[in-house]
């Protein structure tokens, strides 16, 4: 008995340490085997809750009266009880009934869904607008107008390559987590504006009841308004090619203080930024600035050892280009390559520019024995 | 459809064959230059077989690495390769050619015609197949592997994809003409070569149903064939159909795909629907309920198909009243996809049914198939829609809809009328354990994707969040199962065609109508060469 109950013991204690290194629910984002839509914090979710409740009521009622009539019949009408086979085979009456009836059913679901769709089209009178843009494999924001207007960044996946690879434990927001989050005021009305740079992208936010494609050369728009401070989370949702599932949003929803802190913050980053580009850089400033511009943005295609990945994207180090003279590096980075996948990189800052520049041409086996070494912010300047 | 009385001598025509010089060829011949109905669908039933297993491999190898999260096994290049290349192996490999298999076996013998009217267009709309089909595998040894663009192949994601996407793009040209071919082929054969006194409203239903998705193949295959050239072009001739920067738009390429795409639907489950009403009044031993209102609600939901397929674009961001008239008009559909479920219950309605394999999957069917069809209707609000759009709710819709509508919808035909083709009873035993462990391990892989997409789980993603983890291995192990049980079909298939089990008589089925049963088991070489008399 007292080995009996050792064993028992021992074995809860077992699941327990199991259940403990299992994974958490993620605020503002998905719950553990979540079974339905997220409750949100806007009214459209909130609606599209109640749409679904409702359907799936008006379905399920349906589904129960029709499939309790087969399988009745299946029960009652077989051979092996004896059944006689009746020898009706049509019912004028009967057939309008159920055509018709299921007319008007129809009906019924379509006027509340017109209601919310006529609200979720209603872009107008917005607070605050906001660009996103969808790249690979990234997303980029910029705020068009309001107290922010004029701020614009990147907002990359932050979850460790290992962590991906199996190599270290999954963080709790695994993939759904970014370096720079869309910082925005609660209880107000952000339209959102969304396009794209390479291919159609698709900027979703379940809690927020939004998803708007990004297609690129063309804009679109969508709005919400969050009723709750918090941080909510989607992922991209058209399939954009190899990291159509490494690129997450994160909308950070803030009070009104929080939100003026953010953008005097903001604002006077700026200011710092827009001086940059005639100081006089360090060549040890410019690789270390440059390693970190080049894990975001370029190690996902040419790789972090700079091999590259044949044949799509190829290799930066012992490249031609990159042991060249500068000017060639410069112009594709700031006008991409037709034809392949190397896009324009002209959103980043001269400075970061000429850092990751900088940092291919001394990385790796490069070592800085090609031609110009160093590249300075200004040639990119110069260059634009 | 009234009962079909026959004035007509089985066995006759097998011994006039002979008198005709046309001799059953041997050897390869038969094959390569075969004109023969039941030859070439024999042919088209190997052939989408042969592709069931190999777009399902690809499936297997995608759900290996949606066990756990994490990248294990497969990088997400060649991930996005498995899942582009499952869709488009499926759809057109698999599925097309299966139900026009079904078409060339039995149309000739349900009204009671000799041969499909074009013998010789006939053999070179399957011998196309092929050649596509190796077209499309070999794509994956190419440089860049295969497309990787979904099967819905977007643009302007397909001016990545290396040279893999141009064979794509000449195989579903060279499957697109071969569809057609077909299809005029069955439209030829069932408007001029009834038997006499075969009247339209006579025809049993798969006709009747070959004959509309004949006209929607008709209709519909030239405008794909014209999209993905444009993408061929905009690839590789400077035009810019798709470009913004040239002046075209990315979205109008997604308008002319899914004015292919949402027929293309029913291209793929109108023929099950013909099957299905063949084999529940058989096994009920009761007429079907409503053979005219089967008809109208057919060709309604035909033509309702070709004015509903931006609701596959809602998140695209169209105008209110765009948005508006394709949510009305998608879920008009569920009218006539509802009258034809409740002819068929009514159909069992008193009957006096037994459930042997065919009915079995029939009746699956038509419970699985309602489910898909329920979450069609809440997919068809646009609120929600948008909601779930390119989540795994929508991979469970069009599996619900597509494997347990289409695909068991053509097991319940193959058992159905195998006996017919072979001239041996399948092992109905085997038939049953195929039945329930498919039915049971198909709930098993795509029931859980109806929760992993409502609580947001993004379609087509190589690795996920650590939350969606118990749903996914669940599928996976589901998919294990659901693949493994189609190995027990191909047995019964290898038995029935080896000569083992009981000689099939003419007409295997006690309460089976149509002329097909009129004609001895197996199916001679040449039937109906004088045709019957319909009364």
């Amino acid at each position: 008995m007292k080995k009996l109950r050792g064993l028992l013991g021992s074995c809860a204690m077992l699941l327990s340490a199991v259940a403990g290194a299992q994974v958490q629910d993620m605020p503002g984002g998905p719950r553990v085997n979540q079974l339905n839509l997220t409750e949100g914090v806007t009214q459209i979710a909130r609606d599209v809750v109640w749409l679904h409740w409702m359907m799936l009521i008006i379905c399920l009622v349906i589904f129960v009266g029709v499939f309790g009539v087969m399988f009745y019949s299946i029960w009652a009408h077989r051979k092996s009880r004896g059944a006689k086979p009746a020898t009706f085979h049509e019912s004028v009456g009967v057939e309008i009934a159920w055509t018709v009836i299921p007319f008007l059913i129809v009906i019924a679901m379509a006027l509340p869904a017109t209601r919310t769709v006529v609200a979720m089209k209603d872009t107008s009178s917005a607070d605050m607008t906001v660009k996103a843009v969808g790249y690979q494999w990234k997303w980029g924001y910029e705020y068009v107008d309001g107290p922010a207007a004029g701020v614009k960044f990147l907002s990359n996946l932050s979850t460790p390559r290992a962590q991906i690879e199996n190599k270290e434990p999954k963080g709790q927001f695994y993939l759904m987590e970014v370096d720079n989050p869309l910082v925005v005021p609660v209880g107000k009305k952000i339209r959102v504006v969304t396009t794209a740079n390479d291919v159609i992208h698709s900027w979703m936010v379940p809690d927020l009841g939004v998803k708007q494609d990004a297609i690129p050369g063309f804009l679109r728009n969508t709005w919400f308004r969050a009723e709750k401070v918090g941080e909510y989370r989607g992922q991209c949702a058209e399939l954009c090619g190899k990291d159509h599932a490494f690129m997450p949003i994160v909308v950070k929803v803030v009070s009104e203080e929080d939100w003026a802190k953010w953008t005097a913050e903001q604002q006077k980053k700026l200011a710092a930024l827009a001086d940059d580009p005639n100081k006089q850089w360090t060549k040890e400033e410019l690789i270390a600035r440059g390693q970190n511009v080049y894990a975001a943005q370029c190690a996902a295609c040419h790789q972090a050892n700079g091999k590259g990945v044949a044949p799509a994207f190829p290799p930066l180090d012992g490249s031609k280009i990159v042991m060249g003279p500068q000017a060639e590096q410069i112009a594709i980075l700031l006008k991409g390559k037709e034809g392949t996948a190397m896009q324009s990189y002209k959103q980043l800052s001269d400075v970061e520019l000429a850092a990751v520049a900088t940092y291919t041409r001394n990385a790796w086996g490069n070592g800085g024995k090609g031609q110009d070494p160093v590249v300075m912010p200004a040639s990119f300047k110069a260059a634009r | 459809m009234s009962s079909v009385t026959v004035d007509h001598v089985p066995g006759k025509a097998h011994d006039h064959s002979h008198d005709h010089g046309h001799a059953m060829p041997h050897g390869w011949r038969r094959w390569l230059f075969a004109t023969n109905h039941k030859d070439i669908g024999t042919m088209y039933l190997i052939f989408s077989l042969t592709m069931l297993f190999e777009g399902g491999a690809l499936a297997l190898l995608l759900r290996t690495e949606l066990f756990e999260p994490g990248l294990q096994f497969f990088q997400p290049e060649l991930f996005n390769q498995f899942t582009t290349m499952h869709g488009l192996i499926m759809v057109f490999g698999a599925v097309m050619p299966a139900f026009v298999g079904f078409a060339n076996w039995m149309i000739p013998l349900q009204i009671g015609a000799s041969d499909m009217a074009f013998a010789r267009m006939n053999n070179f709309s399957f011998w196309l197949l092929p050649v596509a089909a190796i077209l499309l595998t070999a794509s994956f040894f190419v440089p860049g592997g295969a497309t990787a663009a979904g099967w819905t192949l977007y643009a302007p994601l397909t001016m990545q994809m290396g040279p893999g996407m141009d064979l794509a793009i000449f195989a579903i040209h060279i499957m697109g003409a071969s569809s057609i071919m077909g299809a005029i082929n069955i439209v030829v054969t069932i408007l001029n070569m009834r038997a006499p006194g075969m009247t339209l409203m006579k025809m049993p239903m798969f006709c009747w149903t070959w004959l509309i998705t004949a006209y929607l193949l008709i209709a519909v295959m030239p405008v794909l064939a014209a999209a993905i050239t444009m993408v061929l072009t905009d690839r590789h001739f400077g035009t810019g159909f798709f470009n913004a920067a040239a002046g075209g738009d990315p979205v109008l390429y997604q308008h002319i795909f899914w004015f292919f795409g949402h027929p293309e639907v029913y291209i793929m489950i109108l023929p099950a629907f013909g099957i299905v009403s063949a084999i529940v009044p058989a096994f009920a031993r009761k007429q079907l309920f409503g053979y005219a209102s089967m008809v109208y609600a057919t060709a309604s939901i035909a033509i309702l198909s070709f004015i509903v397929w931006a609701h596959h674009m809602f998140t695209t961001g169209m105008p209110v009243t765009g948005q508006l008239y394709f949510m009305y008009a998608t879920m008009l559909i569920s009218i006539p996809t509802g009258v034809k479920v409740f002819n068929w219950v009514a159909t069992m309605w008193r009957g006096s049914m037994t459930f042997e394999t065919p009915m079995l999957f029939s009746v699956g069917f038509i419970f699985v198939f309602t489910i898909g069809g329920f979450t069609g209707l809440i997919l068809s609000m646009a609120p929600i829609d948008i909601q779930v759009h390119d989540t795994y709710y929508v991979v469970a819709h069009f599996h619900y809809v597509l494997v347990a509508g289409s695909l068991f919808a053509l097991f319940a035909g193959a058992y159905y009328w195998m006996p017919k083709w072979t001239g041996r009873m399948y092992d109905e035993r085997l038939g049953k354990w195929h039945f329930w462990m498919s039915m049971i391990s198909f709930n098993v892989t795509f029931f859980p994707m109806h929760f992993l997409g409502l609580a947001g789980m993004p379609r087509r993603y190589a690795d996920y969040a650590a939350q969606f983890t118990d749903f996914h291995a669940i599928a996976t192990v589901g998919a294990f199962w659901f693949g493994l049980s189609q190995l027990i079909f191909v047995w019964v298939i290898i038995k029935s065609y080896s000569g083992k089990g009981e000689p099939a008589p003419a007409k295997p089925w006690e309460a089976a109508e149509g002329l097909e049963w009129t004609v001895p088991s197996p199916a001679p070489f040449h039937t109906f060469e004088t045709p019957p008399v319909v009364k």
